[in-house]
């Protein structure tokens, strides 16, 4: 499979995402978004890692090169999860004070 | 066309379609639900990519976790399925117009670049995917990141329970 397949996937729901951050209000849904482009990025990631790995498998048959991005997007992950859950809680606590998850309330911060 | 190559159109024609209606869906709780199944599309990429921890952590972590943590505030909210206003037809237009030029000169660029010309990927071989390359990676060359992402999660502990509190 060509790398330009997966490249092209990738950025199709990078895009999708971008989309849904412009045009819907609902601050859950854009936080939703931000998560699938996160995901993309992921795909991508580890596409490029394998990638990597066939050509360098052609001069050493033991090698571990593109073991590095796995490991990055294990990473991305874990901070994806430390992410969530203090933004839900801003969200939480934005919806205790306005009753709404519109986020064309938090414009104050323009004044 | 082999079956790796009909799995991956599939797998991806799923992913595609499932994060459009993402979008689409007037109710939250259908967008949740929508994104699981993205996610879902994607961990069956990492299988085919024979990134096999991966796809383990995705499904655990985001489908798992993550996602249910969003279902649970949506229905701690109650939000009403057309309570969320509408933002007007020419910001969605624009939106849209902005995402589409940027796939577009995205993909136009791909197709340009001659470095990744005939560059294959390697599908169902590989070692590095699977757990024990990755653990032993993890804990003698990341393993000072792996502990610090330790200290992060207190972190966002800790905030979490103060931002909640307040």
């Amino acid at each position: 499979m060509s790398i330009q397949y997966y490249i092209i996937l990738c950025l199709t729901l990078f895009s999708i995402g971008v989309v849904g951050v412009l045009t819907r209000r609902n601050a859950i849904i854009v936080f939703m978004c931000i998560e699938l482009m996160l995901n993309a990025v992921n795909l991508l990631l580890v596409a490029f890692s394998k990638m990597y790995h066939g050509l360098a498998l052609q001069n050493a048959a033991d090698t571990t090169a593109g073991i590095d991005a796995q490991i990055f997007v294990f990473f991305i992950m874990v901070v994806a999860a430390a992410e969530v859950s203090v933004g839900l809680a801003i969200i939480v606590m934005m919806y205790r004070n306005t009753h709404s998850v519109d986020i064309n309330f938090l414009n104050r911060l323009k004044n | 066309m082999s079956t790796v190559d009909i799995l991956f159109y599939l797998l991806s024609a799923f992913a595609i379609v499932s994060a459009t209606m993402v979008l689409i869906s007037k109710n939250p709780i259908h967008s949740v639900l929508w994104l699981i199944m993205v996610f879902f599309a994607i961990s069956g990429h990492y299988i085919l990519l024979n990134a096999q921890f991966l796809a383990i952590v995705n499904i655990i972590v985001y489908a798992g976790a993550i996602m249910v943590l969003f279902l649970f505030v949506i229905m701690l909210m109650n939000i009403k399925k057309d309570a969320e206003p509408q933002k007007q037809l020419l910001v969605k237009l624009t939106g849209v117009i902005a995402g589409g030029s940027l796939l577009t000169l995205l993909i136009a660029v791909v197709k340009q670049t001659s470095q990744i010309q005939n560059k294959q990927v390697l599908l169902k071989e590989g070692t590095i995917g699977l757990i024990h390359p990755l653990g032993k990676a993890l804990f003698s060359d990341y393993v000072i990141p792996f502990e610090i992402s330790s200290v992060l999660f207190l972190s966002a502990m800790v905030g979490a329970v103060i931002i909640g509190k307040k």
